[in-house]
């Protein structure tokens, strides 16, 4: 018979890279898909609806031996603004950090606007970040406004 | 400005404009100076505007250049599944610069950074038009004089109307006071207002022409278009409220001026254009002037 901390087995503990924590659970996929983890070489774990009190169901991704700089990871301030990176150094925490949304965001959304040239062309997309707490995106070539709760990611 | 594309009004600055209106004033007094000789000019028309290809053209033969385009898709290897990517590396080898007119919003803009030959936007869906803000521009400066101080009244859909949108933009750098007059389903959208706002401007909103038009010194009338409307009952109910007619102009200023981007369907009655406060045909005219100082300008030949 197993004991009850075999059963209530957490996602193991890495010896250095960064953990991040407090994903939405329903837009993991989508940091993943942000952060190219489906192109990375490196050990990962996820733990996903993982009971949060601040967001519900949350997410969290282990990464072995990765590191980010801010421009990377703050791609992913779009999706998951509560975001928070623990960086793991010989087991330890040595370093917690918070994503923030950056100036502007290049091919990561898509605007929402369907006569906008990016819609119907292979283009990059790209915008300005016009609001941060309640993100909006200027398109750099329609001059449409993409709000938070249309953002989809491309 | 030489080599600098024109694809929104806010790529140029408030210096640029006046530039550009002191050259159009130079070609209205003298307007054909042989100065794009040897110059090809592309005009690609991805949607038919035959108002403003037509416009543009006029510009470029009075300036003795030649053109080659197309007015239509149709007639364009588009039709063949071309991207416009494809379409404005090819044209860019045989022109000395693009006007171009599309159905997508964004359009100039992309063209414009796949290019080293400059673009002029002549229309990307309801985005920018900004040759006819420039227009519009000069046919203020012309009527009123100058352009600072000024009450603008902008009237019928503030909402979707790109002109009235790139129009404010432009005039915003000149201390001027805005009346909008639209139904409720059409007024300017919040972030024009907050533009305002941050600039200090004074600005009121109504649904009727009441008072203000005797404080006007342009009336920028624009369509109302019944698609528009979600409510049909609502369109009929609100159309006439928006039609300016000749009696309504007794109390306004002498040097008070109707302006419209044309084509009107009934927003203006006839019985307007004999009043030597109607602008609009003359504006229209305006337009080669403008046109030709922006390309002279851009091509580096003023």
């Amino acid at each position: 018979m197993l004991h009850m901390k075999d059963k209530k087995m957490e996602v193991s503990a890495i010896e250095n890279g960064t953990v991040i924590d407090h994903i939405p659970a329903n837009v993991l996929f989508k940091v993943i898909t942000i952060l190219n983890l489906d192109k990375i070489d490196k050990q990962i774990t996820f733990g996903t609806n993982l009971t949060s009190k601040k967001l519900g169901k949350k997410a969290i991704i282990k990464l072995s031996d990765t590191f980010f700089i801010d421009k990377e990871i703050n791609k992913i301030a779009l999706v998951a603004p509560q975001a928070k990176l623990n960086i793991i150094r010989n087991f330890t925490v040595v370093e917690k950090r918070v994503v923030e949304v950056p100036e502007e965001i290049i091919g990561i959304a898509k605007c929402m606007n369907p006569k906008c040239i990016t819609n119907n062309e292979k283009i990059t997309t790209r915008f300005g970040v016009v609001s941060k707490t309640e993100v909006k995106l200027k398109c750099h070539y329609c001059e449409k406004i993409t709000d938070q709760e249309h953002i989809e990611i491309v | 400005m030489k080599n600098k594309s024109l694809v929104s009004i806010t790529d140029y600055s408030k210096e640029e404009y006046l530039r550009i209106l002191s050259l159009a004033d130079e070609f209205e007094n003298h307007p054909n100076p042989v100065l794009l000789k040897d110059k090809v000019v592309a005009t690609l028309f991805f949607e038919p505007s035959t108002r403003t290809r037509l416009s543009f053209e006029s510009a470029v033969l009075k300036l003795g250049g030649q053109i080659i385009g197309f007015s239509d898709s149709s007639s364009s290897s588009v039709t063949k599944g071309e991207t416009l990517y494809d379409t404005i590396k090819i044209v860019s080898n045989y022109c000395d610069l693009i006007v171009m007119r599309h159905p997508l919003e964004g359009a100039a803009r992309f063209a414009s950074e796949i290019t080293s030959v400059p673009v002029v936007n002549a229309g990307d869906g309801a985005n920018q038009h900004p040759t006819q803000t420039l227009l519009d521009l000069y046919s203020i400066l012309k009527t009123q004089g100058t352009l600072n101080n000024l009450t603008v009244m902008m009237v019928g859909d503030l909402k979707y109307g790109r002109t009235v949108h790139s129009l404010l933009m432009a005039m915003s750098q000149f201390q001027t006071t805005f009346h909008f007059i639209s139904p409720d389903e059409l007024k300017m959208p919040e972030e024009y207002k907050y533009y305002l706002n941050r600039l200090g401007l004074k600005y009121s909103e109504q649904k009727d022409f009441g008072g203000s038009v005797n404080s006007a010194d342009i009336i920028y009338m624009t369509r109302v278009q019944k698609e528009r409307f979600s409510d049909p009952i609502e369109y009929e109910r609100t159309k006439n409220a928006y039609i300016l007619k000749n009696r309504m102009l007794e109390g306004t200023k002498d040097t008070m001026r109707v302006l419209h981007p044309l084509p009107r369907v009934n927003e203006i009655d006839q019985d307007v254009d004999a009043n030597p406060k109607a602008y609009y045909f003359t504006q229209a005219l305006n337009g080669i002037y403008v046109r030709q100082a922006i390309i002279a300008s851009i091509l580096g030949l003023k």
